[in-house]
């Protein structure tokens, strides 16, 4: 399945009917240990580009953006009790929610992973 | 914001580019923020030795003008305190040779301008006091001080050296295999001026802002930069020895209960709210003749209207500085810092509440992002300190 990425750094990949939503590898990496992650309400409507969750590492607390608009159908609950999977796993078991979209098609906006690697390399 | 000056270099620069390439700007310093990673750097220092490098801050030696020479050692060191006392309010003329007092810098309302160490230097090159402010705030320090004492002394600045932290159980042993036993042996909170090989000049205090044992030494860069970048090395060779960032100096200061400027000290705060009073001797408070004393006198009568606490967050969500705190519906009081404690494995927080809430075990709220989260004020400081006293 292919991963979508956002100028914000998250990623997005669509599992079945859901998006599955993240920060990647390289955010995680810059924001240190993560120690809290705060996630929105299961059925919450959240838009593409607006704030649905905080990421809390030992520096500071950073927004995290919905790659894409719909409603939230699950939360990674393992966070709560091991927040640092985000750094161990930030593409994988760190993942942040699960989001059925309006409108699938949107992701097609987003980066692809080659797309993303060079947005990053000219940070 | 405005555009920015250029950001200035730690002359020891080169030395951090090699092991990290995480910086950011602090106080118009390029300093680095992490190396390792802020929690294993955090434990490495309460577990071993972290060396931090603050040559941002202001070191500087005030020393009576050359019309005084005739005077001696003693009277010396009461005119140049009596000029000092003029800004601050610790007992600076009963300073034995090599002590250190932590003291603060008042404003005519009993506000803090800045935090600061004054150290009573020995008897070479006429004595005089190294003092050492904070980064932010060292050139409006250095006016105030300069106002102050006139023509009677000169400060002379030391930021063009480096200052570094030796912080950790570990750092005593550190000290000793790369200089010797004369850092050793000093106590918690006592100077020592150092001379000649291997890397010039030093001036070392047993002192530190993380809660540890720890030494902070001045060494030579602007004659001979290879005397700071050796000694640098010297230590970061040590197998106890490993580098940290500004991330983990503030986690460990926090978990230590230490007082920030410009987040937990600020000039309409007063030594009395912040917890300070064991920084005003006795005699100053009898004489009353520093700066805001009406304030600070009748805090120190009558309890202050605030009060600086520990805060200990129930759920894992750290509460930052500006978060507000309730009583049931009312507003009682600010973080002022907060973060995560490493050692604790939970979130930690500094604030000031209305003094009828500051007793430990107080139930408070904290309205996170919105949402209101259960807190309760706690001891402070989080960790115990670990200094080594002698006498």
């Amino acid at each position: 399945m292919t991963t979508r990425y956002t100028k914000d750094h998250e990623w997005v990949r669509m599992e079945g009917d859901v998006a599955v939503v993240g920060i990647t590898p390289y955010a995680a990496e810059q924001l240190g240990d993560v120690v809290f992650v705060e996630l929105p309400d299961v059925g919450k409507v959240v838009k593409a580009g607006a704030d649905m969750a905080v990421v809390e590492s030992a520096k500071a607390a950073s927004d995290v953006y919905a790659p894409i608009g719909g409603s939230v159908a699950a939360v990674n609950e393992a966070l709560a009790g091991s927040p640092q999977l985000v750094n161990e796993s930030a593409d994988g078991e760190g993942w942040f929610v699960k989001i059925k979209p309006d409108n699938p098609g949107e992701l097609d906006a987003l980066m692809d992973a080659a797309a993303y690697a060079d947005y990053v390399r000219g940070l | 914001m405005a555009e920015a000056a250029p950001l200035k270099k730690l002359p020891l620069d080169a030395v951090w580019r090699a092991r990290t390439s995480k910086f950011a700007d602090f106080a118009g310093y390029d300093m680095p923020i992490q190396f390792e990673g802020l929690i294993a750097e955090h434990k490495w220092t309460r577990e071993h030795a972290g060396l931090f490098d603050v040559s941002h801050m202001g070191p500087c030696v005030l020393a009576l003008s050359d019309r005084h020479h005739g005077l001696a050692f003693q009277e010396r060191h009461e005119k140049i305190a009596a000029l000092i006392e003029r800004l601050v309010p610790a007992d600076i003329a009963g300073l034995e040779p090599g002590q250190v007092r932590y003291t603060t810098l008042l404003n005519a309302e009993g506000g803090v301008l800045d935090d600061l160490m004054i150290a009573r230097m020995e008897e070479v090159l006429n004595g005089g006091l190294y003092i050492v402010v904070n980064a932010g705030r060292k050139h409006e320090d250095w006016a105030l001080i300069h106002d102050a004492i006139g023509d009677e002394a000169r400060v002379r600045r030391e930021d063009g050296d480096a200052l570094l932290a030796l912080q950790g159980p570990s750092a005593e042993r550190v000290i000793r295999d790369v200089l010797g036993e004369a850092a050793p042996a000093l106590g918690f909170m006592q100077y020592k001026t150092m001379a000649g090989a291997p890397f010039g000049v030093m001036r070392i205090t047993r002192s530190g802002y993380t809660g540890e044992d720890g030494f902070e030494i001045l060494v030579d860069a602007s004659i001979d930069p290879a005397n700071a970048r050796g000694f640098a090395e010297a230590l970061l060779a040590h197998p106890e020895v490993k580098p940290v960032g500004l991330g983990a100096r503030d986690s460990l200061r926090l978990e230590a209960g230490l007082c920030l400027y410009g987040h937990d000290l600020d000039p309409t705060t007063s030594p009395i709210e912040a917890g300070l009073a064991w920084t005003i001797q006795k005699t100053r408070r009898e004489r009353g003749d520093f700066p805001g004393a009406a304030r600070i006198l009748r805090e120190l009568k009558d309890k202050p209207a605030r009060k600086r606490v520990g805060i200990l967050p129930k759920e894992r969500a750290p509460a930052r500085e500006g978060v507000e705190i309730f009583a049931g519906d009312r507003k009682i009081g600010v973080v002022t810092s907060g973060g995560f404690s490493p050692l604790l494995n939970a979130p930690i927080s500094m604030g000031y509440v209305e003094t009828a809430f500051a007793k430990v075990g107080t139930e408070v709220q904290l309205s996170i992002r919105g949402q209101m989260r259960a807190g309760e004020i706690a001891a402070l400081p989080f960790v115990p300190h670990r200094y080594v006293r002698k006498p």
